[in-house]
């Protein structure tokens, strides 16, 4: 049915975005696809799904709203229309989420020309994957505690430090790079920059494995590496102004250059669960108190799309960031709940998991759930999002 | 077949300008300094004296001179017929101020005349429109919320009904010029329209700790009425229909109440100060906050989602209701604990503002049922009925 809202350009996108996710369905992958980008771990993994990120990219699904000059399609807010689409059709994620969803946008705010026509196309496309580094043993909620250096020597810079928490490492060409190039200011003392990755002299990578046993992150080590200024984006001095762009867009605010999709109801999988588990002699799905606990999360689910949905409706909005801000503290501990429901109601069958051919839905839930934990974790914990909800949002004073 | 509900609400610049117009006027002509002292000068008036709660009188005429009280009622039968996410609006800013009205009473009377089908609905709904106030009597002693379970009983008398028997937690009845309830008939319920005045009508006062509104139960003894206040028959479908729009309206007054502990209880811990730093700096005080801002917010977004599906007149109407008033009582409760407890000793006063709202959200979280009351039966749909 057509939606009174949506422009003649979004209406005619949309027709051509369900069409051609109807008629071009993803190929079957050869091998086990991880359940998000963060888990992608083999060769064959990763090229499936730069494969299929291409496709989207050539026909118009992703960059859909990036200039033609940079290499996107130059439509009118029409991504979301395309993410959608995909979501729908079930289609498998867009790999390179950092890229798309960090650095576009980032780099078409604060980027010179040149850097925008160098770095973008090759994103959208998937040839060259993008990581973040960002966190540090030191800096994790507190990001501003940047110790990784890059001193300067002429028209280069010497790059000496450690990241950690780093998705895609090892299969990044590149990496958007938060450094300190001065000791003598907290936050006007950091620098942004696209760095070199994959084969770079003085750069190593080494994976770190999770909780649930996967790979995905990554430690990144500079040794004495060396950039050229070129690749510095925005001003020396300026880079916790650019890196809160990028975290803007990460938390949500924004939909990047597409790759953001997810499934449509998470709930329906947690009540096929169950309706195929028992509890206290009967079927759970007629256990009252599981029953309140599932429509618990199916309203607060329904509660965040709705939060999306209003964030764009100015006259529903007295704060501008209000609900852009507290969108990932809702929905990554909506995610926590919703894998420990399913681990509780799978019971005695949750103890299995992904390697026991009787474990529920493959072992989903206990991984799931402890995966869970990376969102409540990364992007600035859950608690430093209180934090900033509470300051810039409410008024309260500041922590720090 | 129903359209898309629209992408912002159907909240377009009528909605915006009716809530800004009520926002001011209310900011202007009911402050708390004004509600502080209509509604509690006395401490011993309402509890010990049994004293009916106040409310503004002449500020009612000024709000149906503003036409707020025939919002929902149809152009065609003399009203406004404004969209729902029109009036979840207004009603927000009817909570944010606890005003002491029977607009909520009367709002939810008009939804159900609205839906109610006979030929004696437009005859009310006009009253309505011209200023009339009405209130539901539709529940039973035990406090059910199921619309089929009214213990008033009709019988015919010539072309008259005679009407026998009680309706409990009737909102505002000391303020409704008339009562709509479900009367049983053989094996029909009949909707009726029963003015205040009706000779054998009794009205007893609850007394009840909110102190915005009166609540009383509704006695009939032989109460005649002629055949025009006879609405129609399908009483219990007509309420079940209505059911979305008396639930998203409840659930608005509760969130502009919540949108008040919110931010009363931010002021606070923003000026006060202990450890010589105001209490909004602790963590054990702004996270809190910051949850029960996510909380009043994913109802306010529910709110809204579920007032654009009555007004495309979407199926799934009732549970997307249930889920927003699910969500308000939710959030309600949270922040009127909060709010009592960060606002410390005072907030344990009668001195403090903050036991107003208190009250008036937690008599609207259990009106028309609470969370769990919702949960359950939106479970009936969304998993299916028990033990199949």
């Amino acid at each position: 049915m057509p939606d009174a809202s949506l422009t003649s350009e979004q209406l005619e996108f949309q027709q051509y975005a369900r069409q051609w996710t109807a008629q071009n369905p993803a190929p079957a992958p050869s091998v086990r696809l991880p359940l998000t980008p963060l888990e992608v771990k083999t060769a064959p993994q990763i090229d499936y799904l730069r494969d299929w990120q291409r496709r989207c990219y050539e026909a118009g699904l992703v960059g859909t709203d990036v200039p033609t000059d940079y290499g996107g399609h130059g439509h009118n807010a029409c991504q979301s229309i395309a993410n959608r689409a995909l979501a729908d059709a079930g289609a498998p994620f867009m790999v390179n989420v950092v890229g798309l969803t960090m650095m576009v946008p980032t780099v078409l705010e604060h980027g010179t020309e040149e850097q925008k026509r160098k770095f973008i196309p090759g994103a959208l496309s998937a040839e060259e994957i993008w990581c973040q580094g960002f966190s540090e043993p030191g800096a994790g909620s507190d990001m501003a505690n940047q110790q990784t250096f890059a001193s300067r020597s002429g028209d280069e810079w010497v790059v000496n430090g450690h990241k950690v928490w780093t998705s895609f490492g090892h299969f990044a060409k590149w990496m958007i790079l938060l450094a300190r190039t001065s000791r003598d200011h907290k936050y006007d003392g950091l620098t942004y920059f696209l760095c070199p990755i994959e084969g770079h002299p003085g750069v190593s990578v080494k994976p770190l494995v999770k909780m649930t046993g996967e790979t995905g992150f990554n430690e990144v080590f500079f040794d004495d590496a060396v950039i050229p200024d070129a690749l510095r984006l925005d001003d020396v001095g300026k880079g916790w102004t650019v890196a809160m762009t990028t975290l803007t867009f990460e938390r949500g605010a924004g939909e990047g250059a597409g790759g953001g999709n997810s499934a449509s109801n998470p709930l329906d999988k947690l009540i096929q669960l169950a309706r195929g588990s028992q509890r206290n002699g009967q079927n759970a799905a007629d256990d009252p108190v599981t029953r309140d606990a599932i429509v618990q999360l199916a309203i607060t689910h329904e509660g965040i799309r709705s939060s999306s949905r209003r964030a764009r409706v100015p006259a529903l909005n007295d704060h501008p960031m209000r609900i852009p801000l507290q969108q990932k503290v809702s929905s990554s501990e909506f995610q926590q709940r919703l894998a420990r429901l399913g681990v509780d109601i799978a019971g005695a069958r949750s103890t299995l998991y992904k390697n026991d051919s009787a474990a529920p839905d493959k072992g989903h839930w206990p991984m799931s759930y402890m995966n869970t934990y990376g969102m409540t974790i990364a992007a600035g914990s859950n608690e430093i999002q209180r934090n900033i909800l509470g300051e810039r949002v409410l008024g309260l004073p500041k922590s720090k | 077949m129903s359209d898309a509900p629209p992408k912002d609400f159907g909240f377009g610049e009528d909605e915006a300008m009716l809530r800004d117009l009520a926002r001011s006027f209310l900011g202007e002509r009911f402050p708390i300094e004004t509600l502080r002292d209509l509604v509690c000068k006395d401490s011993d008036a309402v509890y010990e004296r049994g004293e009916r709660q106040a409310w503004d009188e002449a500020l009612w005429k000024e709000i149906v001179e503003l036409g707020w009280t025939g919002l929902a009622i149809p152009e065609a039968a003399g009203g406004v017929g404004f969209k729902q996410a029109g009036i979840v609006g207004l009603v927000e800013e009817i909570g944010r101020h606890a005003l002491p009205s029977p607009l909520v009473a009367t709002l939810n009377a008009s939804y159900v005349l609205r839906e109610a089908e006979g030929p004696g609905t437009e005859l009310w709904m006009n009253r309505i429109a011209a200023g009339a106030t009405a209130s539901l009597a539709i529940t039973d002693s035990r406090g059910s919320w199921e619309p089929a379970d009214g213990e008033i009983t009709a019988r015919r008398d010539g072309d008259d009904l005679v009407l026998d028997g009680s309706a409990f937690f009737v909102q505002d009845a000391f303020k409704s010029d008339f009562f709509l309830t479900a009367a049983q008939i053989g094996d029909e319920r009949v909707l009726c329209a029963v003015p205040a005045e009706s000779k054998g009508l009794d009205l007893s006062q609850d007394h009840i700790h909110d102190l915005t509104r009166d609540q009383a139960t509704l006695h009939l003894q032989e109460v005649r009425i002629p055949p025009e206040n006879v609405i129609g028959p399908a009483a219990e479908a007509a309420l079940l229909r209505a059911w979305p729009s008396i639930l998203v309206t409840v659930a608005a007054d509760l969130c502009g109440c919540a949108e008040w502990q919110l931010q009363a209880t931010v002021e606070y811990a923003k000026d006060r100060k202990q450890f010589d730093r105001p209490i909004g700096f602790f963590q054990a005080v702004k996270h809190p906050l910051v949850n029960a801002m996510m909380d009043i917010d994913r109802a306010r977004s529910l709110i809204y989602r579920a007032a654009s599906f009555i007004d495309v007149g979407d199926p799934s109407s009732l549970d997307a209701a249930r889920m927003a008033k699910s969500a308000a009582s939710d959030a309600g409760a949270f922040i009127s604990d909060r709010s009592v407890q960060l606002h410390g000793g005072i907030g344990f006063t009668w001195e403090s503002d903050v036991h107003i709202f208190f009250k008036r959200s937690m008599h609207n979280q259990s009106l028309y049922g609470d969370g769990v009351h919702q949960r359950s039966k939106i479970a009936e749909t969304m998993i299916g009925p028990l033990g199949k």
